[in-house]
């Protein structure tokens, strides 16, 4: 067992899937089996992340780094000769996070297999898939932020082109294009950022640009420009977490299809935001927190709020996605770094079992998603609706699941935060927003598996789904049950998750821009592991343990039994009061209106400025090329005139005279030899005259 | 009254002799009248020869090619009428106007 087996291993299970994708795109049509391939190699891939993950965990302390020079800018002005460099860093996040990625993406091929039965294409739905797990595997591996940014790009493409999958739809197609677009809005932020890091330490590597700025070299010398960098590479987890100024394709992306909702907008290429986020953590200042901290919240509470009244099932479980990576982003901020990762995994886990749930109900009711034309599929699907359940049970954060454990983690870090800098806005939103999710989750629940059908037609049709997609389903909840990760139901802390796996890491940035409690202890004594935090923080985080718990079961128990009552017993009318509070309700149906804000602001303004430039182009420059052509034809035309009438009428003319003196001097030849008897005489007796020669 | 003949009357005769022929050439339609016009040039052309060589100091030359021109005219004769007869073979008739293929 060496470090260059697992490296080795890494870059196997890296481009198997886009070997799959070649192989797919190239002979996909031909071979319409092959799809199978690209499953199989998934779980190759899936079999290799559990041994890299076990191996790490078990064997290596240390950070497996293995880079090699891509090629050499010699001579670049202003920044000399630069070494650009492709690596893999396998730290003990990234093993976790390739297994994730890894589990969730064979789950959904193995899922895909007989969700997309029947689909014209197939094969490249398939490739598409690997392309995306290739792109992911690549973001979770690399030890730069170039190849980040690269691969950053690569699953924005794999999204867009599966988002726009079905893109005879146009509502499909303008979603992927939204998409994109949102997505490039957060990266061109998150390019400033690099370019910026690039600039200063003429480096991509993450690893020795937090060096330099332990040894107090700072981006041109400020820690104003160290923040602004980490904010600005933050903005390309904006746009790819769905945070909040742009978090409004990811409701959008839903048009794809469910099972491709679960892998990348649920699962994995979303959390790509928060993991890019653990990456940089260290160098991120207290600004920069702070403004991370204060976005996640502000995204959690705003997506949470629309969540409540969304009628379509994917629509809920989205903007629950967007809540939930609003709440990893605000862990983040907040400093509860492992709790962010942990949430991180957990959530992919549940939301990723919620979405397939989703696909589950979508595929036996023929593609009805609205759940007001659900209820009572508890008995037609049971698999489904337990699974479900459990998931439900996670996000909600009820005890004895793993989503309990992070969320818990997460709401303790606000608190702790909380009472530690004064921001008390933040967990109060916290517990908000935990009180809100268990509400609209339990609420979708209740509406699609309980009560009386609504649509009696679909529902003497709906049926079970068959294993392979219920197979995903029971793997995932069972991965959301607390066992995974800590023997102590009620605390994560103990957990070997928390424990041995994820540490928070040492911040790198100077000591004046921390937040006081990141600021190592001063009092060294009493170290019993590696001190990162200040001691005050620990305690405080150790008092905040007790009631965030409390809390956070209320609040949960709370959202839950309003929506029992709402929408089980009924003894609320959910429609008078829906009456009473007509403009909040609105608000909230209508998204906050973000999307007609964009409408109105960025995007009619870009039309706007479009159209003066369609105008100017019509008119302006059009005018200038017809001018110069309207000249060039008139002058063809005098040139034409004059060829017609001059030249030709010279030639013409020279023709006539021709053809008149010859039709003059033809007379003279009769053929008739004594005419030309005549002639000699004539001619001889006027040559006789003419000379005189006597 | 004697008229005391000299190369003057002779070349008159030959003068009237040779219009008569250019007259025939052009007045006749039939080509065998042409060529009897032709014959007339031609003996006009030997009066000529022949007065000069009497009156003039050239020996026996004048003499001789009027011989010669008799000859070719002996000739000539022989191959127009040739010349007519196959006329006729073509156009089935020997009127020069009528004959102008020539000019095409």
């Amino acid at each position: 067992m060496t470090e260059n087996l697992l490296v080795t291993l890494s870059i196997i299970t890296l481009f198997l899937p886009v070997l799959g994708f070649a192989i797919l795109i190239f002979f996909g049509k031909r071979f319409p089996k092959l799809y199978l391939l690209e499953v199989y190699i998934l779980f190759i891939a899936l079999i290799i992340s559990i041994f890299i993950l076990y191996s790490k965990l078990t064997y290596f302390n240390k950070d497996i780094v293995s880079s090699l020079t891509w090629f050499i800018l010699s001579n670049s002005p202003n920044i000399g000769t630069v070494n650009i460099e492709l690596g893999i860093k396998i730290d003990n996040i990234t093993a976790i996070m390739l297994f994730v990625v890894n589990l969730i993406s064979a789950l959904v091929h193995l899922y895909s297999i007989e969700y997309m039965r029947g689909d014209k294409r197939y094969t490249r739905y398939f490739a598409y898939l690997g392309l995306f797990t290739f792109s992911m595997l690549g973001i979770v591996l690399t030890h730069n932020l170039l190849m980040m940014y690269i691969f950053w790009e690569l699953v924005g493409l794999s999204s867009y082109l599966l988002i726009g999958f079905w893109f005879e739809k146009k509502s499909a197609a303008d979603a992927s294009k939204k998409a994109f677009i949102v997505n490039r809005v957060g990266d061109v932020g998150m390019f400033i950022g690099i370019l910026i890091l690039f600039t200063n330490y003429k480096t991509f590597t993450f690893d020795t640009i937090f060096h330099q700025i332990s040894i107090g070299n700072l981006p041109f010398g400020s820690e104003a420009w160290l923040t602004a960098a980490g904010i600005l590479v933050f903005m390309g987890a904006v746009g790819k977490s769905a945070q909040f100024p742009l978090h409004v394709w990811l409701p959008d992306a839903m048009e794809g299809p469910t099972p491709v909702s679960a892998l990348i907008h649920a699962a994995t290429m979303v959390a790509a935001g928060v993991y890019l986020v653990t990456r940089i953590f260290v160098m991120l200042t207290a600004d920069a927190m702070l403004v991370i901290a204060i976005i996640g919240a502000v995204t959690s509470f705003v997506a949470a709020t629309i969540a409540i009244t969304q009628n379509d099932i994917k629509k809920v479980l989205a903007y629950s996605t967007v809540s939930q990576l609003g709440y990893m982003i605000m862990s983040l901020g907040v400093g509860a770094y492992v709790f962010a990762f942990f949430h991180l995994v957990t959530h992919a886990f549940f939301k990723a079992c919620l979405f397939l749930g989703s696909g589950s109900v979508i595929h036996s009711m023929h593609h009805e998603q609205d759940i007001r034309n659900m209820g009572g599929l508890r008995k037609k699907m049971p698999v489904t609706y337990i699974t479900f359940l459990i998931s439900t049970l996670a996000i909600s954060g009820i005890p004895l699941t793993s989503g309990f454990l992070s969320k818990d983690g997460i709401l303790a870090g606000t608190l702790a935060f909380g009472k530690l800098t004064g921001h008390w806005l933040i967990p109060t939103i916290g517990f908000t927003v935990a009180a809100l999710t268990a509400f609209y989750m339990f609420r979708l629940l209740i509406l699609t598996f309980h009560g009386e059908p609504r649509d009696h037609h679909k529902f003497e049709h709906a049926h079970e789904s068959p294993l392979v997609m219920i197979a995903p389903l029971i793997i995932l909840a069972t991965l959301s049950i607390f066992i995974f990760y800590t023997p102590n139901p009620l605390s994560p802390d103990d957990g070997w998750f928390l424990k041995n796996w994820v540490k928070t890491p040492e911040q790198v940035t100077p000591v004046t821009t921390r937040f006081d409690f990141l600021k190592p202890s001063s009092n060294n004594e009493n170290i019993h592991e590696e001190i990162i935090h200040s001691e005050l923080y620990t305690e405080t985080l150790h008092w905040a343990h007790y009631p965030a718990m409390m809390l956070s079961i209320t609040v949960a128990g709370l959202g839950i039994l309003f929506a029992f009552m709402f929408y089980q017993w009924k003894k609320i009318n959910v429609d008078k009061l829906t009456e009473k509070i007509k403009p909040l309700y609105n608000f909230s149906l209508n998204k906050w209106y973000v999307d007609e804000l964009y409408d109105a602001t960025a995007v009619g303004q870009t039309l706007n400025f479009s159209n003066v430039l369609a105008w100017f182009d019509n008119n302006i420059i059009d005018g200038i090329v017809n001018g110069s052509a309207w000249i060039t034809k008139s002058f063809s035309k005098l040139s034409g005139l004059f060829d017609t009438y001059v030249v030709d009428g010279l030639v013409n003319f020279s023709a006539f005279f021709s053809g008149f003196v010859g039709f003059s001097l033809k007379k003279l030849q009769t053929g008739k030899v004594q005419t030309y008897v005549v002639f000699v005489v004539f001619s001889v007796i006027i040559l006789l005259l003419i000379f005189k020669p006597f | 009254m004697t008229i005391n003949v000299g190369l003057t009357h002779f070349l008159i005769i030959s003068a009237i002799l040779f219009s008569l022929g250019i007259y025939g050439i052009i007045t006749r339609k039939n080509a065998v009248m042409v060529l009897m016009g032709i014959e007339l040039i031609l003996n006009s052309a030997n009066i000529n020869f022949v007065a000069f060589a009497r009156y003039g100091n050239f020996g026996f030359s004048g003499q001789v090619i009027a011989l010669f021109v008799i000859i070719l005219a002996a000739a000539e004769a022989a191959i127009a009428l040739a010349i007519v007869l196959n006329i006729y073979k073509t156009f089935s008739n020997v009127n020069v106007d009528e004959i102008d293929k020539l000019k095409e």
